[in-house]
């Protein structure tokens, strides 16, 4: 931490996109007018009351808000520590907390009167939930995907061609999430003049990582408010997985001037931090990727090194750059879970409360089983259930089956 | 400052033609082959060498650059590899001017001042590095204009006027108009919009425009010469050099002469040009 401390970590990014020294706008110039052209049209979508009364409109009766907060009471006894409280994103429609932001970014395509909508995806939960959005405002979708997630993700890939979206499979550099992310700007920078990138997360070059923490920020807003309900104070500690880290984002961003509040964040560690992993805090070091400067996973010559976890969704080699910046300044506070602690929190979360978290919420899950008896029975956890486990019973049972051979 | 590229510019000037702007990738298919074409290109024809430096997520690149980076970067080419490579250049060739082109991410991790100072006493001429736009000019182009050494910048269909002073300010040696929205490789322009395109940008700046993007023919090569002051030609003659290997991608005795040939043919094109522009 060689920085002083800001009086309030919410006012980021600066008029350039910085948060800290994180965030920019590294990207080719062809791409640089649309994305100061973005950067208008959200500023004024943002400003205009009818835009947001329209957004609350389709959230509640389309989207299916506020996702309730729900004290998991088997949980709690099960781990003898804090009351936890799992804040039920997989009850959106579409099944995680994507469909927040694609909502929001949609509308301002439709704004900005652009007809053709391109995404990447990792587990494909961001691609359903744009393809959901496209089918819903009739708009061409065309979405993104290492050909190694479509592979293991094949339940989203029907999910959205069902949908009317074209999946294209990404057979460059590792075939995952990055690679699709580049072919999507490569797809962008083709078709400047029809075409909005929906960014699934919160990086990528400015405004993006802020647009999608705003719209994401309905989770942590709603969670404040609804645990005033129920328990008449603010939680105490909160925890999210992290891949690129826009459910962590949406519920971290309403509580870092909340500094009774203790937040962590948690990576992938897919083997190990030792072996193949996608725990870019813990493992990687600040570079400059798909328009940010961030905390990346590469070597010594600046090249990004392959990510490996067992859950698509967070099998990135970067992470957003608002969270970099939270990490340098020790506001949050980020862990990692391995593949196989992802496994077994989500056996006990199924078993215990009849909910099947998808993988990457389970990485979340994992860190709870290890924070939570270290607490008192007073404190209150909330941790982030972004996605539903659904997607993942195919992969999980094949690997159960492996662990029985 | 008149760097390698300023006196290149001059001299073809004075012979009233334009530029033939090579670009392959440092390291393709191995470093020691990859130095010989470098070396290969004056005699065949180039009037400016474009170097790109290898980089795993190349976002402005289409399949053959891609794979062309991915091929050097087995063959363990590394920044420093490609700056030995360009004084092994050097050591035979002190006129022709070099230029790294690439993505910023190794460059910040080679230290950006090391990186400059090293780059100069290489003999390196000029920079273009895709992913840092005027709005990040503080990371790299001013210390590199500090340097010496030319900082270009690409100019697309999407800079419009308005734009195009801010694109221009801190641009030397050359502006790169990249004539198509997209990636490299890709289908190419049709030369007339081209020429205005090339005007408008002069209206803007002194500089000299040169232009790529979609040129892989010596009649394509002539029509652009004969309405900028160069005409850039890369994924063609990556993908010859693709053609020349073996079953396992390793170069094979035709590698070199084939690159050279393809340069040569394009040369002509481009010397062909009825006038160049002024």
């Amino acid at each position: 931490m060689n920085q002083r401390l800001p009086n309030s970590f919410r006012t980021g990014p600066d008029e350039r996109g910085h948060f800290g020294n994180f965030g920019g706008r590294f990207v080719a110039e062809t791409l640089m007018p649309l994305i100061l052209d973005l950067e208008k049209a959200y500023a004024a979508a943002k400003a205009d009351p009818s835009f947001q009364a329209e957004m609350n409109g389709y959230l509640k009766d389309y989207v299916g808000r506020p996702s309730p907060l729900y004290f998991a009471e088997r949980l709690t006894e099960h781990l003898g520590g804090a009351r936890i409280y799992l804040k039920r994103e997989e009850l959106n429609h579409t099944g995680s907390h994507k469909v927040n932001n694609v909502l929001g970014q949609i509308m301002v395509a439709r704004r900005m009167g652009k007809k053709r909508i391109i995404a990447e995806t990792g587990a494909g939960q961001h691609g359903v939930a744009t393809a959901t959005l496209c089918a819903r405002f009739g708009l061409e979708c065309v979405v993104y995907m290492g050909a190694v997630d479509v592979a293991r993700q094949a339940p989203n890939v029907f999910r959205m061609e069902m949908l009317g979206a074209k999946v294209v499979p990404v057979q460059s550099g590792t075939r995952t999430l990055k690679d699709a992310m580049n072919e999507a700007l490569r797809d962008w920078v083709t078709n400047v003049h029809d075409t909005f990138y929906c960014i699934g997360t919160v990086a990528g070059p400015h405004p993006y990582p802020m647009m999608v923490r705003d719209f994401q920020s309905v989770i942590g807003e709603e969670t404040r408010k609804q645990m005033q309900e129920a328990e008449g104070r603010l939680p105490d500690s909160l925890v999210a997985c992290i891949g690129g880290g826009s459910n962590a984002m949406g519920l971290f961003h309403p509580f870092l001037d909340d500094p009774s509040v203790e937040i962590f964040g948690v990576e992938a560690a897919g083997h190990g931090l030792t072996q193949l992993h996608a725990a870019s805090i813990a493992g990687g070091r600040p570079g400059v990727l798909h328009g940010n400067r961030t905390y990346l996973l590469m070597d010594d010559d600046g090249q990004i090194q392959d990510a490996h976890s067992i859950s698509a969704g967070l099998d990135y080699p970067g992470i957003g750059p608002e969270h970099s910046w939270l990490h340098e300044t020790g506001r949050v506070t980020y862990l990692s879970a391995t593949d196989d602690e992802a496994l077994d929190a989500f056996m006990l979360l199924s078993r215990l409360e009849g909910i099947p978290p998808a993988l990457e919420s389970a990485h979340a899950i994992a860190k709870v089983t290890e924070l939570a008896p270290k607490r008192p029975k007073d404190h209150l956890m909330v941790v982030n259930l972004s996605g539903r486990g659904d997607k993942d019973i195919p992969q999980i049972t094949e690997i159960l089956k492996g662990r029985k051979q | 400052m008149t760097t390698r590229i300023d006196a290149r510019f001059a001299e073809l000037a004075k012979e009233g033609r334009s530029a033939f702007v090579t670009f392959l990738m440092a390291g393709d298919p191995d470093p020691l082959t990859s130095l010989d074409i470098i070396k290969a290109l004056p005699k065949a024809g180039a009037d400016i060498i474009e170097i790109g430096m290898p980089f795993t997520d190349p976002m402005a690149d289409g399949p053959s650059i891609q794979a062309a980076g991915l091929r050097a970067l087995k063959g363990g080419m590394t920044l420093r590899k490609t700056l030995e490579m360009v004084r092994g250049f050097r050591k035979e060739d002190d006129t022709t001017p070099l230029v790294l082109m690439g993505y910023y991410n190794p460059i910040y991790i080679y230290g950006v001042d090391k990186f400059l100072s090293d780059a100069k006493t290489a003999g390196v001429d000029g920079l273009i590095i895709v992913d840092l736009p005027p709005e990040e000019d503080d990371e790299l182009c001013i210390p590199a204009l500090e340097a010496g050494l030319n900082f270009i910048r690409l100019a697309t269909p999407t800079t419009d006027d308005k734009r195009l002073p801010a694109v221009l300010a801190n641009t030397s040696g050359f502006v790169y108009y990249v004539s198509i929205t997209g990636i490299t490789g890709a289908a190419a322009a049709d030369s007339k919009v081209v020429g205005d395109a090339v005007a408008r940008i002069k209206r803007h700046t002194k500089l000299p425009v040169c232009v790529g993007f979609g040129i892989r023919t010596p009649q394509a090569a002539r029509a652009i010469a004969e309405k900028a002051n160069g005409a850039v030609v890369g994924t063609a003659l990556v993908d010859a050099l693709r053609d020349s290997l073996d079953a396992q991608g390793q170069a094979t005795a035709k590698t070199v002469a084939a690159v050279a040939d393809v340069v040569a043919s394009l040369a002509q094109g481009v010397r062909g040009a009825k006038q160049a522009a002024e």
